[in-house]
């Protein structure tokens, strides 16, 4: 029995750089329902793409170092696989959007080509040229994109940022992949387009019941993208929660925080921000890494590391202030 | 006081390129009284940076005309006196690039001074070291290099940078926009902060409209170069008029449901914004328009005063109540 497509428990990386090690993840505990759509939600530097290239196993080794904890897709130990058997999953089992569809898609290709190949690279049996050609145009259809077949043979640089974004959405479901990571995208993109890519995103995952992982710093995008959040802050997930529980009683000292350095469009003026900055990956600081910005530390909060733990239904919270002993590191 | 410091007359900014002429900036006006917050917003080729640039001379206007505190600056900047320069300042985007990372901070700041010969040699530092006070940063930043400062404290310096030659109108283009929320709400507060203290006219560029909302005294939206609709923040919020405006307003993600019920009933996002090479004729945004009539595509809508100092280009909105005003101009 699996009811997790994903399952990441503890998980823990370093980079070895000139200065020392950089110990960025620092246990991070997340899991993936099937069908769910999950929202992973942080700022500039706190590891949500590096969490995401682990699971992929695309983590830059050397100076990238995975050094505990594991990863479960479906029911299979990822960091204990063979690349032989990663490249199937990569290919068939998950799949990812980046954030900048220019970096994405190389220029020298028509879509065309790009697609196809991606298509012939998941393919489980043989298929031939007219097959995966009928696929790659149905999959540019699916994307909304007008004249797929025009699509077929432009190169990038023909395309808008919101028709290559979409583009790169075609590449990643054409697979029909049980998870898609999708790392911050519509960051890249304007307002009005960030809407019609967003909604164009929720109906290709309902339809095909797909997970999904939704990178993002953003919490207004997270709350039209997801129904389970997870809040992550310096390589650990310090909040996590079913979305209508997050939004209306958020616990996180850095949770409430982030919410409130907001800018409301209600207006009535802005917020104070967070004080001080992300910690230095090479001396972070001891128990928990938000001690040294919370308002509400203790003496505690330096001494251990908090244990990420279920303090209502569907909600789980990394803070000593709603309970439970600290956790012997 | 509350005189018009700025006053931009049908501007004009063309580039020719060999594909056309792009029509960035087409007969912009409005003015910006001293002390107050004119809020630029609009989607990327809009043309809201050109107008900034044009206003601060890096580009000589094709046509039209800028006055400054009742001296006329439509000629190049190389006319421009030097106290006329020295009253404006801008502060970019991404402090990674407007700052030169082979000088030190000290040599960065003290640069305008120089240029400006506020103060002799001696008392340089002492002045550079008082504008890093102002900005919160320490005296001992003065031997730093830019790369080795974080985001928000290198566009801290940038400000400082803007604030040494004790301009009256400083042009913000996106100046939180590279930044985390937590930073974004410290710098924006210490803006208002400024602006109080040296009545500083700010003109604030940015996509984000939450922000604008917390910021701005009055709002202008720009699309495919032209002013579609200005108005007093508080009425370009609650009553939106151009349906432009209503989408962009409706395309925001919100937080909270105070502010979901701020947002006019959704209007869907559709179409992309056309090429300024090839502005579409009439109105500019029929193509996308959900209330498009019959002569949206043939007449060009011009923008009018529906309510006092409330302007709107839109052939619907505009006439209701055009007869009023009509009469008491």
């Amino acid at each position: 029995m699996v009811d997790h497509v994903l399952r990441i428990r503890d998980l823990q990386v370093e980079f070895k750089v000139y200065e020392g090690r950089l110990k960025v993840l620092n246990g991070v505990n997340m899991d993936v329902g099937l069908g769910a759509r999950v929202g992973l939600v942080g700022e500039a530097g706190c590891g949500k793409t590096t969490t995401m290239r682990c699971v992929l196993g695309i983590l830059q080794s050397p100076p990238g170092k995975i050094t505990g904890g594991t990863i479960r897709f479906r029911d299979r130990d990822v960091l204990k696989m063979s690349q032989a058997n990663l490249q199937k999953i990569r290919g068939g089992g998950i799949s990812m959007i980046f954030q900048d569809p220019v970096a994405a898609l190389n220029p020298v290709f028509t879509v065309g080509d790009q697609l196809t190949s991606v298509i012939r690279y998941a393919a489980t049996k043989r298929m031939d040229k007219k097959e995966i050609k009928r696929r790659a145009i149905k999959a540019l259809a699916d994307v909304q994109l007008p004249d797929p077949d025009r699509m077929f043979t432009s190169y990038p640089v023909q395309l808008s940022g919101g028709m290559r974004q979409r583009v790169c959405i075609a590449m990643a479901l054409a697979t029909e992949p049980e998870l898609m990571i999708a790392d911050e995208p519509t960051t890249a993109l304007d307002v009005t387009i960030q809407a019609q890519v967003l909604r164009l995103l929720n109906e290709l995952v309902e339809e095909r019941a797909t997970s999904v992982i939704f990178i993002t710093h953003s919490l207004g995008v997270v709350k039209e993208m997801a129904d389970w959040v997870y809040v992550m802050y310096a390589g650990s997930i310090v909040e996590g929660a079913k979305k209508e529980i997050l939004f209306e009683r958020p616990m996180h000292p850095y949770t409430l925080g982030l919410m409130g350095a907001l800018p409301k469009l209600t207006g009535g003026g802005m917020a104070e921000g967070i004080p001080g900055r992300i910690p230095d990956y090479l001396n972070p600081p001891t128990g928990c890494r938000f001690n040294p910005r919370c308002t509400q530390a203790m003496e505690v909060c330096a001494g251990n590391r908090p244990e990420f733990r279920e303090v209502d239904p569907d909600h789980r919270v990394a803070c000593v202030l709603y309970g439970g002993e600290a956790d012997e590191q | 006081m509350n005189s018009d410091l700025l006053a931009v007359e049908k501007l004009k900014k063309h580039f020719v390129t060999a594909r056309g002429t792009v029509r960035a900036v087409d007969d912009v006006s409005f003015t910006a009284k001293e002390g107050e917050t004119l809020g630029l917003v609009g989607e990327s080729g809009s043309g809201k940076s050109t107008v900034a640039y044009t206003i601060i001379g890096l580009h000589a206007p094709t046509d039209g005309k800028i006055t400054f505190g009742g001296q006329d600056m439509s000629t190049g900047v190389s006319k421009r006196s030097r106290a006329l320069k020295r009253s404006m300042q801008i502060v970019f985007q991404d402090p990674g690039t407007s700052l030169n990372p082979r000088r030190t901070i000290e040599q960065i700041l003290s640069l305008p001074l120089q240029v400006h010969g506020i103060g002799d040699r001696k008392g340089r530092r002492s002045s550079v070291i008082e504008l890093l006070r102002r900005v919160e940063l320490p005296a001992d930043y003065l031997f730093k290099s830019p790369h080795m400062l974080g985001g928000g404290e290198r566009q801290m310096v940038a400000i400082a940078r803007a604030l040494a030659t004790d301009p009256r109108l400083v042009i913000l283009d996106e100046p939180t926009s590279a930044l985390d929320v937590s930073i974004q709400a410290k710098i924006i507060n210490m803006l208002c902060g400024f602006q109080e203290e040296m009545n500083l006219t700010y003109l604030f560029i940015t996509h984000d409209l939450s922000l604008m909302r917390n910021v701005a005294s009055r709002v202008a939206i720009m699309y495919l170069g032209k002013i579609y609709e200005l108005a007093p923040t508080e009425d370009f919020f609650e009553r939106p008029l151009q349906p432009y405006t209503k989408m962009l307003l409706s395309s925001i993600p919100v937080v909270l449901p105070e502010e979901e019920a701020v947002k006019p009933s959704r209007i869907v996002s559709e179409g992309e914004i056309p090429s300024p090479v090839n502005v579409p004729p009439g109105c500019g945004f029929h193509t996308r328009c959900p209330e498009m009539e019959e002569n949206c595509d043939a007449d060009e809508p011009q923008l009018v005063e529906v309510q006092r100092g409330h302007f709107v280009r839109c052939h619907k909105c505009a006439e209701p109540v055009t007869a009023e005003i009509a009469g008491k101009e």
